[in-house]
C-alpha cells in the first residue's frame, strides 16, 4: 500500500452557529486555513470528500452548495458521505492508495442546534416499530450505560472519572465548548438527569465544521517534516437492534482495533459522546493505563456532527506532528449506541503499517 | 440588528412504509393482541422478529406468540420528553425480554419515578385502546404487582394482514439564511435587489454568496441591482402540482437583470405565456408595500417593458 | 503499485414498480442483492465489505437508513459505507466500491443503490419549503426545462427530436423484464401528441418514479477468473461543480466535459463513438440525450440531436444509447445511476438478455445529479484492461 499522511487539519466548534445550515460561511475559513498549513492551492488537491447529513439541515441535498467553499471552475474529482468526516477520510485514502490521486482535502459540517439533535437522531433507528416511539439519543445511551452498571462492569464512578478528566483536559482546547474539571466526588454530587446519566455524561450539543488534509509520500513530506502517516485503517458496523446486540460490547470497534497493530500507542482519542462509552471503547481496543485518553478533552468536550470522529483524527495527528508522541490512535463511531466504528494508527514513521 | 435573519420552520410528513411479510407479521399481531417473535436460525426468540436471519440470511418463516408479560433488563430515566414519545410526562425507556422471547424489546414504562422502576422487575404490555396494526398499539409496559398476569388485549377486529403502517415524521427547526443572504431579504424588505461582486472574479452575485462558487471567496463589494433585466431562458408551466400558487399556463424563466452575472429565477406575467421570448426585456413588479417581507416574492412577477429584445449574443453565455 | 484490476461478475435488480408495497426497504434491497449474488455465484458470507448508495434521506423519512438496514444486507460484522452524491449516486456509490478493490483494500465487494420513493412524495422532498426562500414555481421537470430550451436554440434542433427518444427508449424498455414503463405501441406521434407539461417538455419525455433497487457485486482479479463473463473496469471517473455560478454553462456542463475527456483518457479511447459499442446514459428527460451525447464527446457541440435523428442511438445504431429503457423507463432515484452502470456491465457481459447489442466489447455508464453538476461515468470492457 502506498504511505499515506495527515498533514493538515482545521476546526471550529460552538454551541450555537447563527449562520446557514450549509456551513460554507464555516468552511471557507478553515480550507484558508488547511491552504496556508500546506502552501497549496486548491489546485493542488487531488480529490475532494465531505460529510453531511440533510436532516441535521432539516432540507434535501444539503451538502450540495458546500462546494461553492472550495471554488470549483475548474471542477473537481468530488464525492459526499451521509458520514462522519472520518469516513470521508477513509474514502480518500482509499482513493489515493488505487493511484489516481496523491493529495486530498476532506471535509464535514453539522449545524446540530437548528433542530432539537437527540430528537433528530430517533430517525437513525429502524422506522417500522422504534422510530415511531421517538427514542432519543441520550435514552439509547441510558440504556447502555444501565446495562453495564447492572453488570458490575463499570460503576456511576469511573464515568465521572471519564468526565472529569475530559472537562480538566478540554480547558486547553479553544475549540472545546464545555470545560472545566473540579471532581469525581463534586461531579457524583450534581444531579441525576436522565438515570443513569448526569447532564456531564453526555456530549454537549455542538455546531461545526472540520477539515483534514491526506498527501501520499513525498508530497507529505514537502508539507510537514513529520508527517502524521496513516500506518493502519479499518471499519466495521454491528447489527443496529437494541435487543440483539449486547450493549456493554462494540464488536465492531473490537474488530476494527484487533485488525490494527496497537502496540505502542502513547495517545489515544476515542469519539466517545457517553462517558461509559469511553469504558467501553477503551476495553474493546485493549488500550491500557498507559495509554493518554483523549487530551483534547474529546466528545464530552464538543462534539460537532459528522466532524467530530474526524476531529479525533486531526487531533491524533496533531501530536505526532509536534513530536510529542511517536505513535497515536484515532476512533469515530457513527449510529446509536457505538453501532459502527472506525479506528486508525498514525505514526512519525512509516515502519509496521498494517495496510 | 441581528447577524442573520432566523426564522422556525417544520419539515413534516407522513411516510407510508410497506413493512414485507416479516414486520407486516408482528404489526398484525399487535393489532389482534398478541406480541409475535421471529426464530432464529440459532433458535433464538427475537421481537420484532428479524427481517432476515444474522446467521443464514434467509428471511424470517417461522413466528412464534410469546407473553405480553415480562422482565426489564435495562432502563433509563426520560426527564425531558421530546415530541412523539409515548408520554408527554417524564416516564422511563425500558429493554423488556418478554417470556418466551430471547432477546429485549423497547418500549416506554409507565412510572412516576426512576425509584419505582428496576432492572430485573416484571411488567406486563398495556394494549391501547384502539389497535391498528402499528408499535404504538402497545401504549407502554406497565409495573406487574405480585398474583397479577398478563392484560388480556380485546379481541382483534380484522383479520387481514396488516402490509402498511404511516409514520408521521415532523422536525422542527430553526432555520438561518447566511449573512449575505440576509443582506438580500433584508434589501428586498425595503425593495431593493441587492447583490455582491466577487473580488477575485469580479463577477456580481445576486443573491450574494459566502462563497463565490469559481473561487472559494466570499462575495463583497455591495451592489444595488438594476429592476429591469433580460430573460435567457424560460418553460412555460402547464402543470398543476400541489402547491402550486397560480393557474397554468404560465412563464418559470431566468431573468438576468442589468448589472448582475448571474440570472435569478422568477415568474413572468402581464403576457401571454405563448409571447414570451428568450431575450425578452422585462421588469419587476412589486406586490403592495404593506406585504414585503423579508422575501423574493416581494417581486409578484416580471413583466415586459416593451422595448426591444436583447441581442442573443448578449445574453448566450448565461444559457 | 497502480490500480488493482477490477470486475463485475453479479448483477441484480428488482422489477420496478410506482410502487413496491410488497416490500420493506430491506426486502427491495436484498431483491436486487439475491439476484447479484446468484449471478455472481457467491453468498453474503463470502462478501467482504458493503457500499451502500441512495439520494436524499427525506425521501423515505430515514436518516442514514443503512444503519439500520446493516444486518439485513449482510454488513454485520464488515465494513459498510453509505455515499449520497444526489442523482449521480447510483454511479459514485459503484465507483467507490470499484475503488475498494482497485486499491487492493478487498476482494470482493457488495455494492446496492436503492430508492422507495412510494413512502413518500419526491417533489415534497426535493423542495421543502424553507423561510425567506420563493418557493419553486415549475415543480419537478420544472428546473430542466428552460436548459432544454436553451439546446434547442443553440443548436437549432428540430422540436421532435426528444420524442425520437423517447420513443426509442420507451420501445427498448419492452425488452426488459424490470423496467417500470412498459408502454406498448408508443410512437414518435404519440410521445408528439401527449401532454405538454414544463414547455418544451412533454409528459412522454419525462421519467416516471420508482420502487426499485439494483446491487453490483465487484471482484478482483483472482476472484473473476470464477466468471464465465466478466466485465472488467476499464475506466472510472467523478467531477462536480457548482448548481449556480456567473455564466456557468447549463446545457454543455464543464464538470460533463472534464469528466468525459479524463475517462476516455483512462480508458485509452481516443474516438469515443468508434470504440464505444453501447451507452447507457441518465436520461430523465428525453432531450438531454442529445445534450450528453454532445458533453460526452460522441458528438461535436450542437450535432448530438444529428445522431438521434439518424436512429445512430437506437439498438442497430452507431452508438445505441440506453437499450434497456433508461430512466425515460424506470426511475428509481438512489438506483438509477447504478442501473446504467450494472446494464452497461450487461452488455458487455453478453447478459442482456433480449435488449442484447450483439458483439459489444466497450460499454459507457453515465449518471449526473443535482443541477447538472455532479458527474459519474464509467467504461466497462469485455476484455482485461492491458493499461
Amino acid at each position: 500500500m502506498r504511505d499515506v499522511a495527515v498533514v493538515g487539519f482545521a476546526q471550529r466548534q460552538m454551541p450555537q452557529f447563527d449562520g446557514s445550515p450549509t456551513c460554507v460561511e464555516l468552511l471557507v475559513p478553515v480550507f484558508k486555513e488547511l491552504y496556508e498549513q500546506t502552501g497549496w492551492t486548491r489546485r493542488d488537491v487531488g480529490f475532494w470528500c465531505s460529510g453531511s447529513s440533510d436532516y441535521l439541515a432539516g432540507r434535501s441535498f444539503s451538502f450540495v452548495q458546500a462546494v461553492d467553499a472550495i471554488g470549483v471552475i475548474p471542477p473537481v474529482n468530488e464525492s459526499h458521505v451521509e458520514m462522519d468526516l472520518a469516513w470521508a477520510m477513509y474514502e480518500a485514502w482509499i482513493k489515493i492508495q488505487t493511484g489516481e490521486v496523491d493529495t486530498a482535502l476532506v471535509y464535514a459540517f453539522g449545524k446540530s442546534s437548528a433542530g432539537v439533535l437527540r430528537r433528530t437522531l430517533a430517525l437513525q433507528l429502524e422506522p417500522y416499530t422504534m422510530t415511531p416511539l421517538w427514542p432519543d439519543t441520550v435514552s439509547l445511551a441510558g440504556l447502555q450505560a444501565r446495562a453495564g452498571i447492572d453488570a458490575g462492569i463499570w460503576d456511576e464512578r469511573a464515568m465521572a472519572e471519564v468526565a472529569n478528566r475530559s472537562l480538566t483536559d478540554a480547558e486547553k482546547n479553544e475549540y472545546a465548548i464545555r470545560k472545566g474539571g473540579s471532581s469525581v466526588d463534586e461531579l457524583l454530587a450534581r444531579t441525576m438527569y436522565a438515570d443513569p446519566l448526569r447532564k456531564h455524561d453526555c456530549a454537549p450539543v455542538t455546531d461545526g465544521v472540520a477539515a483534514l488534509v491526506l498527501a501520499a509520500g513525498d508530497k507529505a513530506r514537502e508539507v510537514r517534516e513529520r508527517p502524521a502517516w496513516l500506518t493502519g485503517i479499518s471499519h466495521y458496523v454491528d447489527p443496529m437492534g437494541m435487543g440483539v446486540r449486547d450493549l456493554t460490547r462494540s464488536p465492531s470497534a473490537q474488530r476494527a482495533g484487533a485488525a490494527l497493530d496497537l502496540g505502542g500507542v502513547e495517545v489515544a482519542e476515542l469519539h466517545a459522546p457517553f462517558s461509559h462509552q469511553e469504558l467501553i471503547l477503551r476495553k474493546e481496543l485493549g488500550l491500557g493505563d498507559d495509554v493518554a485518553i483523549n487530551p483534547s478533552g474529546g466528545a464530552l468536550a464538543s462534539n460537532p456532527m459528522f466532524s467530530a470522529g474526524g476531529i479525533r483524527v486531526g487531533e491524533a495527528a496533531t501530536r505526532i506532528w509536534s513530536g510529542e508522541a511517536d505513535k497515536t490512535l484515532a476512533h469515530a463511531t457513527s449510529g446509536p449506541a457505538l453501532q459502527q466504528n472506525l479506528v486508525c494508527t498514525l505514526s512519525g514513521s512509516t515502519e509496521g503499517k498494517n495496510n | 440588528m441581528s447577524r442573520t435573519l432566523q426564522a422556525p420552520v417544520t419539515v413534516a410528513f407522513d411516510y407510508t412504509r410497506s413493512t414485507g411479510p416479516v414486520v407486516g407479521r408482528f404489526l398484525s399481531g399487535l393489532r389482534d393482541g398478541v406480541v409475535v417473535g421471529g426464530r432464529t436460525s440459532a433458535g433464538e426468540v427475537v421481537v420484532p422478529p428479524l427481517e432476515f436471519d444474522p446467521v443464514t440470511h434467509e428471511a424470517t418463516t417461522e413466528f412464534v406468540e410469546v407473553s405480553s408479560v415480562g422482565t426489564v433488563t435495562s432502563w433509563t430515566w426520560v426527564p425531558e420528553p421530546v415530541k412523539g414519545q409515548p408520554f408527554d410526562r417524564p416516564f422511563a425507556f425500558a429493554l423488556v425480554t418478554l417470556d418466551g422471547a430471547d432477546v429485549p424489546l423497547l418500549h416506554a414504562l409507565d412510572v412516576s419515578s426512576p425509584a419505582e422502576v428496576s432492572s430485573g422487575m416484571r411488567v406486563r404490555v398495556r394494549w391501547a385502546a384502539e389497535r391498528f396494526g402499528h408499535i404504538n398499539d402497545i401504549a407502554c409496559f406497565e409495573p406487574l404487582a405480585p398474583g397479577e398476569t398478563e392484560a388480556a388485549a380485546p379481541v382483534a377486529a380484522s383479520s387481514e394482514p396488516v402490509t402498511g403502517v404511516v409514520t408521521t415524521v415532523s422536525l422542527d427547526y430553526n432555520y438561518a439564511a447566511s449573512p449575505e443572504e440576509s443582506l438580500f431579504y433584508r434589501g428586498l424588505n425595503e425593495g431593493r435587489i441587492m447583490g455582491q461582486r466577487c473580488p477575485t472574479c469580479e463577477k456580481v452575485y445576486v443573491p450574494p454568496r459566502s462563497a463565490c462558487p469559481a473561487d472559494g471567496t466570499p462575495t463583497e463589494e455591495e451592489v444595488e441591482l438594476s429592476q429591469t433585466g433580460t430573460i435567457t431562458t424560460f418553460c412555460i408551466v402547464n402543470v398543476p402540482f400541489l402547491g402550486q400558487k397560480i393557474t397554468p399556463p404560465y412563464v418559470s424563466a431566468y431573468v438576468l437583470l442589468d448589472g448582475a452575472d448571474i440570472a435569478v429565477l422568477h415568474l413572468i406575467l402581464g403576457v401571454p405565456a405563448d409571447e414570451v421570448r428568450m431575450g425578452m426585456r422585462v421588469k419587476a413588479v412589486w406586490k403592495p408595500k404593506d406585504e414585503w417581507a423579508y422575501s423574493l416574492e416581494n417581486i409578484d412577477h416580471f413583466a415586459p417593458t416593451g422595448d426591444p429584445d436583447a441581442e442573443f449574443d448578449t445574453y448566450k453565455q448565461h444559457l | 503499485m497502480g490500480k488493482q484490476p477490477a470486475a463485475i461478475i453479479g448483477i441484480g435488480q428488482t422489477h420496478h414498480r410506482a410502487k413496491r408495497l410488497d416490500v420493506s426497504m430491506a426486502g427491495l434491497c436484498r431483491e436486487a442483492i439475491d439476484r447479484a449474488l446468484l449471478d455472481a455465484n457467491l453468498t453474503l458470507d463470502d462478501i467482504d465489505a458493503i457500499v451502500v448508495g441512495k439520494a436524499p434521506d427525506l425521501f423515505e423519512g430515514v436518516m442514514m437508513p443503512e444503519l439500520f438496514l446493516a444486518e439485513a444486507l449482510g454488513a454485520a460484522g464488515k465494513p459498510l459505507l453509505r455515499v449520497h452524491t444526489a442523482g449521480s449516486v447510483g454511479g459514485s456509490t459503484a465507483i467507490v466500491a470499484s475503488s475498494l478493490v482497485q486499491a487492493g483494500v478487498h476482494k470482493r465487494v457488495l455494492t446496492v443503490a436503492y430508492e422507495k420513493q412510494s413512502e413518500s412524495n419526491a417533489m415534497w422532498a426535493l423542495s421543502v419549503p424553507l423561510p425567506f426562500n420563493m418557493p419553486v414555481h415549475a415543480g419537478a421537470g420544472g428546473y430542466f426545462a428552460p436548459h432544454v430550451r436553451s439546446y434547442i436554440r443553440r443548436s437549432g434542433a428540430p422540436n421532435h427530436i426528444g420524442a425520437i427518444v423517447a420513443a426509442k427508449d420507451r420501445n427498448n424498455a419492452l425488452k426488459n423484464p424490470y423496467a417500470h414503463l412498459h408502454n406498448e405501441g408508443t410512437t414518435v406521434e404519440s410521445v408528439m401528441a401527449s401532454q405538454m407539461l414544463w414547455d418544451p417538455i412533454r409528459y412522454d419525455e419525462t421519467c416516471p418514479s420508482s420502487d426499485g433497487a439494483c446491487a453490483l457485486v465487484i471482484v478482483d482479479e483472482d476472484t473473476a477468473k470464477s466468471s464465465p463473463n466478466p466485465a472488467w473496469i476499464h475506466g472510472t471517473v467523478m467531477r462536480s461543480e457548482a448548481t449556480t455560478a456567473a455564466e456557468r454553462d447549463q446545457v454543455n456542463p464543464q464538470a460533463g466535459r472534464d469528466a468525459a475527456a479524463a475517462l476516455w483518457k483512462q480508458a485509452g479511447i481516443t474516438n469515443p463513438i468508434e470504440e464505444i459499442d453501447a451507452a447507457e446514459i441518465y436520461v430523465p428527460f428525453s432531450w438531454f440525450e442529445p445534450m450528453w451525447l454532445e458533453n460526452l464527446g460522441f458528438a461535436a457541440e450542437g450535432d448530438g440531436w444529428k445522431l438521434t435523428e439518424a436512429g445512430e442511438t437506437a439498438m442497430t445504431g452507431k452508438i445505441p444509447v440506453n437499450c434497456s429503457g433508461g430512466v425515460l423507463s424506470s426511475n428509481p432515484i438512489g438506483a438509477s445511476g447504478m442501473l446504467r452502470f450494472g446494464e452497461a456491465a450487461l452488455q458487455v457481459r453478453g447478459a442482456a438478455g433480449e435488449h442484447q447489442v450483439d458483439g459489444v466489447r466497450r460499454a459507457l455508464g453515465h449518471a449526473y445529479g443535482g443541477g447538472s453538476q455532479f458527474f459519474a461515468m464509467w467504461v466497462v470492457g469485455s476484455e482485461k484492461p492491458t493499461n
